[in-house]
Order: structure tokens, then C-alpha cells, then sequence
């Protein structure tokens, strides 16, 4: 078994238990105290919701010099924020929604991305730009939309994508701290997920993975609240005989390929389920990097996402347009075990992933 | 002259420093289109003649501490901010000492030190980011403001109004200023503007607003040092067009009025009123002398050094991706 050990990783039972959404806010509340430069604005981060909770208590403690809702412009916000960051500041810009960062590409990859390089490594831009993917409730074809993979494409930026409490603290502080762009992405269900997250102040920082669970025929890697389904299904799996690693890459851009190669190359057995879709996408990428890392090493190769189609809202095509525990699962066995029946767990018990608070261990 | 400021008569001081600006961006501009067809300067280049009085203007006004947005055609505002004009050479030249180590060219000229923003090569893009800096500079307590140009294309980019926006809500100190010169690459205003009033548009957002129509550095120099001094007492931004000519072609070092898109006659009102030759005649002909002497040489240092001055290695290619 191998295991990866972050620098400053997750030791289960140190510190409380804390929800996704809180570990969020106390990490913008803990940098907005030690740096005067760190503010945090976007539609609505100052209203009586708070952004689902994740901005409570800000306006009240840094007031609105530093915690600030804006007009509904995105083009224009990001360029504020870019321009601040560039002038010495540390803008948090935040956005209900990930499809909304379309609104801001330009802004983004012209300038965000390129800044530091275009002006010859005389400026920085030390933004932070979190989005919310939303999923169910009907949230339908544009509240729904993971877009890490046109950002991982973008030299100059950096694309995190945590999955639970522990590591939204650590990745925020990080990216907070971290002096490029950074797109933050956050993901709407699992915001009432609780795990361990110390008190004090830490970094989960880029480019180093983790493997969250250990296992022999299968390299499993889970993006976003994939993590917490791969590991449902990993539970499934372990019923009908088959042991799966999952690795939650954590950062995608810096992307940590060598823990997943050194899976992939003992499993022989690569699977990597994205919520995103599948073509070009960040799924596609890992793939095909540990393919070229890994040589002729045999490894059998799966991509999961999105069904290619537009999100719908009704529950039965939604249901069908997402992967889930039982489809992730179903699908690794289909791999492990080709020879055998096809087989698919109850569905029934593949619905646990957001029922039951997902509390680690990692 | 439509809302005329009543520029004064300008001290001898001022007449000489305008002077001073609007020929060593003159020359050196010229030095570049000069240069241009010898393929040295790797870089699309958009040149300021005839448009330089209006940086020269607005910039005569700021301070070290303050700061301007500008375009990709932004050679004059770079230099009359203060921006190192070797350095700027030398990046067109895309050698390693050039502003932005080679990375640049001349669309993207930056000096931080100066206070000169990078410029950006889409259109409109840079708005927004001069506004970013004018809220941190009033977070910080600097007390700078930010003078941000574009031209009248960029004036139809939705970031513009986004911005204008922004910056009346918030009061930021940002002098918003439209070099209008009638055309977008080679699509005259008519066929881009419902209406002219460009004026009115941006006095809605809340913010006085001013038109220069006549080509006359003082009054554009009047009318910054008017806004910027409402700007450091808190007032908010203020919006300024100016009407101005592009002598040459969009890209390039050539003019182009053989093409058919406008008239030389369009041309001939604003070189009869070029406020080169009509501040050399304020002066007394051996200052201008002295002026035009000292700027062929510094022209001429800039250009040496850009010819020197190395290239980056190959091996550059990676540097600063990321800080």
C-alpha cells in the first residue's frame, strides 16, 4: 500500500468537526485577521445569507471596506480584482455559481493568467476566484456546470477543487497566501459534509494529492464531490470482492500526476471520475498524462463524467445524466472483473453519498 | 470649442515641459516607423502621431504616485508617464532589457515603476483594471489616482459601462479618458454609434463629464488638472473626451489614406493645428533647439541600446509562468 503524505495532512480526531461551508468561512475570517490586504467581495457575499454561510460574520468583523457586494458585472468585477491584486491587494471575488465565471473569461485568460508573464515578471496577482458547482434540485443547464478543465488548459492559473472540510480550509488559506491567479471551486452539496479541521491556521498546498483510501486492483481518482462518491463506491466494490484506491487529486493545476502514476503503475487499473464531462476534460488530461509517464505498463484506462448532453432539471433525466456510486462502481467492475456477469449494486444504497454526512476518515 | 476650460495663459514652464513630452514621443515614434521597414522591431506597432497632446496633457498633471491604464496604443502615455523609453525600445526589439523581458512587445508596455499599467491588446480589457487600482490606492491611503485611456472602440466594450459604474458607486479616483479619433481599425464612429453623446452616456453613471473638441493640449492638460484635483479631495471620477486624428495606419508605420475607408482631408485640419510646431512657436528658437536636441539624442541612446542589448536564452521561455 502506498500512501501519500501532504505536508500538512488531516490526522483524524485533531481539531473539531466542522462543516465544508464553516472550515470555508473560518479560513477567510483567519487571513482577513492576519492580512490588512485580504478582502473578499462579489454579488451578495454581504447579504443577510451570506453566500449559504460561508461569508457569515465578515461584514460584522472587517466591515464594508473589506467585505462588499458589487453590481451584477463580472467582466468588469474580475478585472478589479485583477487590477487590485496587481496594485498590491488580496481580492477574494466570489461567485454563486461557476457557469457565471463565463461572464469573466476574458478577464481571466487575458489578463489573470498572463499578466506575470506578459509584463516580463514585474507584476503578480495574487486573486482568488471561488465558484460554487451546483447540482440537483433541478439547478438545470446553467447552474450546474464544472469548468475546471478550461482553466486547467491556461498556463498561469491554478485550479483547486476540494472535497471536503479539511482540506477547503487548507486550500483556501493556501490560495489566499499563493501569489497567482487561483479559480477555487467549491461544490455546493458538500457544504454540509463535516470532517476534522484544525483550529489554527494551515495550507493544503498545490500540487500534492492525496490517496484517501488504500486498495490493489484499481486506481480510482475521484475530482470534487467525485471523491465522496468514489469512496461509496469503493465500499460497494468491496462487497463484490474488488479493492479500489481513491485519490483525490486535491490542486488540478498544479496537478500531482506522480501520485497517481505510482497507483496506476501497481493497479494496472485506472479509473477517473470527474463531475465534469469527459471530452477535453480534466478526466481526459490525467489519463492521458499517465499514459505518457507510465510507458508501456499495461494500464487499462476509464474516463466518468457528465453524460455529453446539457444538464436537464427533471430528476429521472438528471439522475441519468449524472455518474453515481452505482454507475462509478458498476463501471470499475465491468473493468476488474471482465470475465464475470455484469454487476450493479442495489440502487437504494447507492444514494448514501449525500445522505449520510460524509465525516472521513480521509 | 464646445465647454471650454479656461486653460489661462500657460507659464513659460509648462509651454516648455509640454513641449518637451509632445516632441520625444514625436521623434520617437517617428524613429520607429523609420525602423520599421528594416523587420529589427519584432512587435505589431500602433503608433500615437498626432494623438500625443493627449497623454501629454493628462499625464502633465500626475504625480510619481499615480498611476495610467493604457492601450496598445499606448507608446505616448507610457512615455509621458515616465516610462523608460529604452526599456520600451528594446522590448519592441524583444530583447531581454526590454520593459517586459521580451514577452511584451508593444502592445503590452508596463513600468511599475513609473506607474504605467500594463497595456492589453483586446480592446477595453484594461478599463476595468485601472478601477482595481484605484481601489486599492484608496485602501492603502496613497492618495494616487489612476488616469485610465482608451480610445472610442473601447468605448462600446461592455466593460466600459460596467466599470463606469463601479467607479461612481464606489468614488474611485479614476480619470476615465476616450481618445476618440473617429475610428475603430477602419470602421468610421458613424457606423458604430447610434449617437455621439458619448458625454451624456457617461454623465448618467454619475460623474461630470467633459468633451474636448479642440485639439488644444492646454485645454486637455485644464481639464485633467481640474479632475485630478477633485479626485484627491474624494469627488469621484470624472470622464473626459477628447477628439484627436490618427495620422497613420491602424498597424503599422505607413499612412493609409489611399485605401479608400477616409479622406486625406480629414487629416489636413488637425496637421494645420498640430501642436508640435504650435508649441515650438511659444518658445524662443533656442530652447526649441535645445529641446530637439536633447530628444534626438535620447531617441537616438534608446534605439542604440535596443540594438545592443541581448536577446533573451531560449531557456527564458519558462520564467514567469507563475510568481
Amino acid at each position: 500500500m502506498t500512501t501519500s503524505t501532504p505536508e500538512k495532512g488531516p490526522n483524524p480526531g485533531e481539531g473539531r468537526l466542522l462543516r465544508y461551508v464553516d472550515a470555508l468561512c473560518e479560513a477567510f475570517a483567519q487571513e482577513m485577521r492576519r492580512d490588512e490586504s485580504v478582502f473578499v467581495f462579489g454579488l451578495d457575499v454581504d447579504d443577510h445569507k451570506c453566500i449559504q454561510g460561508s461569508t457569515r460574520g465578515l461584514l460584522q468583523e472587517f466591515g464594508a471596506e473589506r467585505v462588499f457586494t458589487t453590481p451584477l458585472s463580472e467582466d468588469a468585477m474580475t478585472g478589479v480584482a485583477i487590477g487590485a491584486a496587481m496594485a498590491g491587494m488580496r481580492p477574494v471575488h466570489t461567485h454563486i455559481r461557476m457557469d457565471f465565471l463565463l461572464l469573466c473569461m476574458n478577464q481571466l485568460v487575458n489578463i489573470a493568467a498572463k499578466a506575470r508573464y506578459m509584463y516580463g515578471g514585474s507584476v503578480s496577482v495574487p486573486l482568488v476566484v471561488r465558484s460554487m458547482i451546483g447540482k440537483s434540485w433541478g439547478q438545470g443547464a446553467q447552474h450546474s456546470q464544472a469548468l475546471h478543465s478550461m482553466f486547467m488548459h491556461v498556463p498561469g492559473l491554478k485550479v483547486v477543487a476540494p472535497s471536503n472540510a479539511h482540506d477547503v480550509k487548507g486550500c483556501m488559506i493556501a490560495a489566499i497566501r499563493d501569489d497567482n491567479p487561483v479559480i477555487f471551486m467549491e461544490h455546493r452539496l458538500l457544504y454540509p459534509t463535516e470532517a476534522y479541521v484544525p483550529e489554527a491556521a494551515y495550507e493544503v498546498r498545490p500540487g500534492k494529492a492525496r490517496v484517501v483510501a488504500p486498495g490493489e486492483d484499481v486506481t480510482v481518482v475521484g475530482i470534487s464531490n467525485m471523491v465522496v462518491e468514489c469512496l461509496r463506491a469503493r465500499e460497494l466494490l468491496a462487497e463484490a470482492g474488488v479493492s479500489a484506491e481513491v485519490i483525490d487529486p486535491i490542486w488540478l493545476a498544479p496537478l500531482d500526476i506522480d501520485t497517481i502514476v505510482e497507483s496506476a503503475r501497481r493497479t494496472k487499473r485506472l479509473v477517473v471520475a470527474d463531475n465534469g464531462w469527459t471530452s477535453c476534460g480534466a478526466s481526459a488530461e490525467i489519463v492521458a498524462q499517465v499514459l505518457e509517464r507510465a510507458g508501456d505498463a499495461g494500464i487499462a484506462v476509464k474516463r466518468i463524467g457528465f453524460e455529453p448532453t446539457t444538464c436537464p432539471p427533471s430528476p429521472v433525466l438528471e439522475a441519468k445524466f449524472y455518474p453515481n456510486p452505482g454507475t462509478v462502481a458498476a463501471t470499475i467492475h465491468a473493468m476488474v472483473r471482465p470475465k464475470d456477469a455484469p454487476w450493479t449494486p442495489d440502487p437504494e444504497r447507492t444514494k448514501l453519498a449525500y445522505q449520510t454526512q460524509f465525516r472521513g476518515p480521509f | 470649442m464646445q465647454n471650454a476650460v479656461a486653460a489661462g495663459t500657460p507659464s513659460l514652464e509648462t509651454v516648455t515641459r509640454l513641449y518637451h513630452q509632445l516632441r520625444l514621443i514625436r521623434v520617437l515614434e517617428e524613429e520607429v516607423a523609420r525602423v520599421y521597414p528594416t523587420d529589427k522591431i519584432k512587435s505589431p506597432v500602433h503608433l500615437s502621431i498626432g494623438q500625443e497632446f493627449v497623454s501629454v496633457g493628462v499625464c502633465d498633471v500626475l504625480q510619481p504616485r499615480d498611476h495610467v491604464s493604457i492601450t496598445y496604443r499606448g507608446h505616448a502615455a507610457y512615455i509621458a508617464k515616465g516610462g523608460d523609453m529604452a526599456a520600451m525600445v528594446a522590448e519592441m526589439y524583444g530583447r531581454k532589457a526590454g520593459c517586459a523581458q521580451g514577452r511584451g512587445g508593444s502592445m503590452h508596455l508596463v513600468d511599475s515603476k513609473a506607474g504605467v499599467i500594463g497595456g492589453s491588446a483586446v480592446v477595453g480589457t484594461s478599463i476595468p483594471i485601472a478601477a482595481g487600482f484605484a481601489l486599492a490606492d484608496r485602501r492603502k491611503g496613497t492618495g494616487g489616482v489612476v488616469a485610465c485611456f482608451f480610445g472610442d472602440g473601447a468605448s462600446e466594450e461592455g466593460c466600459l459601462a460596467e466599470t463606469l459604474n463601479f467607479a461612481a458607486l464606489q468614488k474611485l479616483p479614476v480619470l476615465f479618458v476616450c481618445e476618440n479619433n473617429g475610428y475603430a481599425i477602419h470602421e468610421p464612429r458613424a457606423k458604430r454609434w447610434a449617437t455621439d453623446r458619448l458625454c451624456e452616456r457617461a454623465a448618467t453613471y454619475g460623474m461630470p463629464a467633459h468633451h474636448v473638441t479642440s485639439g488644444d493640449v492646454f485645454e486637455v492638460r485644464a481639464r485633467a488638472e481640474e479632475a485630478v484635483r477633485a479626485m484627491r479631495g474624494g469627488g469621484g471620477p470624472v470622464f473626459l473626451e477628447v477628439d484627436c486624428y490618427r495620422w497613420q495606419e491602424h498597424v503599422g508605420p505607413n499612412q493609409d489614406y489611399d485605401q479608400g475607408y477616409r479622406s486625406q482631408a480629414e487629416l489636413i485640419p488637425w496637421i494645420e493645428d498640430d501642436q508640435v510646431p504650435r508649441l515650438a512657436r511659444m518658445l524662443d528658437a533656442s530652447v526649441v533647439e535645445r529641446i530637439d536636441a536633447e530628444v534626438r539624442l535620447a531617441v537616438a541612446a534608446a534605439f542604440a541600446f535596443a540594438e545592443e542589448t541581448p536577446f533573451p536564452d531560449p531557456e527564458d521561455l519558462y520564467d514567469h509562468v507563475y510568481a
